[in-house]
């Protein structure tokens, strides 16, 4: 029978159906972060239990790290939370990507990296973007804390299989228009609980096109639909990104790897719970103007109206433009910008510095915006400085930082000020998630960049390159 | 696991679509886990506006939260569930619930129910109606919600969880009767795909 790849992954894993009919699905790879490891840890220390695979877990230290660039000597100690999960984790044997580890850095943008988190593999992580592995065609399970000490006490999760869903992207994308915007718009059309309960395949020409660190992007925000998890097929394109990578396999073993990974493949006739089509053709550079990653519009559009909702909803839409100050009708392109913020585990790997660099290169901020450049791991930020990009931004006038999740939900401490505008690369435009009162857009880097230059947002497509 | 079976008190209305995790239980750097958890829930809200539902004198002990669809999307923070425990909340009455919080209150022993939009519409009058002034009973064996007028409102739950809940089963005790078979799989996967096995950098 014709299977999907989402389907092949879960039966390559099951170890037994429990009596309460979920499955129990064995965990690859689980890389925990400071915020939740330490609790889950102690419980299990309460509880008397260990962890069973210590050699199939890390800890990174992402979420409360200072991101000031010289703190792997001044903020070595980091937070309270990351010293409760140092002290843990050498309990149980479990390696952390500790501050000044140069592998150090999100645990999503670490993952695949490293070449830790492979293709047709499970990965499990205590938090909700741990869906980013499915760019490397992975099976992300994000979890909470209790699940968190399941996995450590099992290495495996027990959970009821998920129904499945394609979105197939058609089209070709124009110059300038990003993974970041393909998703954007995929939440937009079909609603930013579209997902729920679902395993995402994302698929189609647009898919196959994006590079890998694209498709990291694009399954990143898979739960901002509410998907279970979301990912790309793994292809050869997969296969040579990782190749080489510090913790892929290796030799005879690569080649064997290589030949079981290019089974995982949704077969043609294979069947979807539910299917759907979004065009990417006409897609240009893409915005938020809300509070949720649906509310999103093109930047060439104007703010909608609310009765472009039904009317149950059109509190919440009202109250959305009034938290973002703006006004039905109205253009986005043009208002001013207060802070930009390029990081963050959906838009900071190499590639994205990539494309910022090729809009600030030889410019300056626009005055007053404050701006701010965070890579998503330490590999990148060292990437990037051999390409001379920290002088570049420098030079413009952004600040370069270490490491860490940073100004993505304010972890560390560094937010934006009430009503400020920010123009940010990740992936969540909750209410007060970056400081109480703040504006958030999402955005894609490239129009992250446009903004701190202009100072207003602007089409990242207007301004010439370097 | 707490157990639960059942409970009767104030349902308090939260009609709103799309609440999130970060609303929920707002956590920023002076305010993270080791915190108050009692305080944490809907912090920003009840801080920012004095009508805030959670502000009023007669929601000040809730039992019941009702709210619309899409109920805590988000963030995987279980905090958000902590923190609804913390005040007493004990069940979560809404449309449509994120998956990774459904699957935190059940670790917590809290109920999250999903109404079909007709029982929601009735059960959302109801509470509304009463404005904190009579209690709801909510009762898992019989699966049912009886509103102070005596209105009976049915909800579905998968049998599996509905038993987990009333007899406050240990979720990871069950998964390690299996143990045997977790260590036969790894054995299997040892010979017919090592790579996974073992992860270590080779550079
Ligand atoms: S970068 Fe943001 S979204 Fe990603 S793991 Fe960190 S806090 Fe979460």
């Amino acid at each position: 029978m014709p299977q999907t790849v989402f389907a092949k992954i879960w039966d390559a894993h099951l170890v037994t159906k429990r009596s309460d009919g979920r499955d129990i699905i064995y965990v690859d790879r689980h890389i925990m972060h400071d915020l939740h490891a330490p609790i889950a840890m102690q419980k299990i220390v309460d509880a008397g239990r260990t962890v069973l695979r210590p050699h199939l877990t890390w800890s990174s230290q992402d979420h409360s790290v200072s991101i000031q660039p010289d703190r792997d000597v001044t903020a070595r100690e980091g937070s309270p939370f990351n010293q409760k999960v140092r002290v843990l984790a050498q309990k149980f044997g479990i390696r952390v990507f500790d501050i000044g580890d140069s592998e150090q850095g999100i645990s999503h943008v670490i993952g695949p990296e490293l070449g830790m988190v492979l293709p047709g593999s499970t990965y499990a992580c205590p938090d909700s973007h741990a869906c980013t592995v499915g760019g490397v065609g992975a099976m992300a399970f994000a979890c909470g804390t209790t699940e968190l000490e399941h996995v450590l006490a099992t290495q495996s999760i027990a959970m009821l299989r998920p129904k499945t869903m394609r979105v197939n992207l058609t089209g070709k994308l124009k110059p300038g228009v990003s993974a970041k915007d393909v998703i954007m718009r995929v939440i937009a059309q079909l609603g930013a609980d579209g997902a729920r309960g679902y395993v995402v395949e994302y698929a189609g020409p647009v898919a196959e096109a994006l590079e890998i660190e694209g498709r990291l992007t694009l399954c990143n925000m898979s739960i901002e639909w509410g998907a279970r998890s979301g990912l790309v097929a793994p292809d050869e394109k997969t296969f040579a990104w990782l190749k080489g990578r510090p913790y892929a396999p290796t030799g005879a073993e690569w080649d064997a790897a290589l030949a079981d990974w290019r089974q995982f493949k949704t077969d043609p006739g294979a069947t979807f719970d539910k299917e759907h089509t979004v065009d990417c053709g006409g897609l240009d550079p893409q915005i938020t103007w809300g509070t949720n990653p649906g509310q999103v519009i093109g930047i060439g559009d104007v703010v909608p109206d609310p009765s472009s909702v039904p009317p149950e909803r059109r509190d919440a839409f009202n109250h959305s433009l009034e938290y973002m100050g703006l006004k039905a009708g109205q253009k986005i392109e043009g208002l001013p910008v207060d802070v930009v913020f390029i990081g963050s585990c959906n838009n900071a790997r190499l590639s994205d510095l990539d494309e910022v660099a090729k809009i600030v290169k030889g410019k300056k901020l626009a005055s007053g915006v404050r701006a701010l450049i965070v890579p998503g791991s330490s590999a990148v930020k060292r990437a990037a400085e051999a390409k001379g990009y920290d002088k570049v931004f420098k030079d413009a006038g952004f600040m370069w930082g270490a490491s860490g999740c940073s100004m993505c939900a304010g972890g560390e401490g560094i937010v934006a000020a009430k009503g400020q505008r920010v123009l940010s690369t990740t992936n969540r435009n909750f209410e007060n998630r970056q400081g109480a009162g703040v504006r958030t857009h999402l955005v894609s880097p490239a129009m992250a960049a446009a903004a701190a230059i202009t100072g207003k947002i602007t089409d990242s497509r207007a301004v010439p390159t370097a | 696991m707490e157990a639960f079976i059942s409970t009767s008190g104030t349902a308090v209305p939260l009609l709103l679509d799309d609440i999130n995790t970060d609303q929920i239980a707002p956590a920023d750097k002076s305010h993270g886990h080791g915190s108050d958890m009692k305080a944490m829930l809907f912090r920003r809200w009840k801080e920012g506006d004095p009508n805030f539902v959670f502000n009023r004198p007669q929601y000040q002990s809730p039992r019941i939260l009702v709210a619309k669809d899409n109920f805590a999307c988000g963030s995987s923070r279980e905090s958000a569930v902590w923190c609804m425990a913390a005040n007493g909340i004990r069940v979560v009455v809404a449309r449509s619930i994120a998956d990774i919080f459904k699957e935190n209150c059940l670790r917590n022993g809290l109920l999250a129910i999903e109404l079909p939009l007709d029982k929601a519409v009735l059960f959302e009058e109801q509470v509304t109606k009463t404005d904190g002034a009579q209690p709801f009973a909510v009762d898992l064996p019989s699966q049912t919600i009886t509103c102070p007028d005596g209105t009976k409102i049915a909800f579905e739950i998968r049998e599996a969880e509905k038993i987990a809940l009333l007899e406050g089963l240990d979720d990871i005790g069950i998964t390690l009767k299996h143990k045997a078979d977790i260590e036969a799989f790894e054995a299997k996967i040892k010979k017919t795909k090592p790579w996974l096995q073992k992860a270590e950098a080779h550079q």
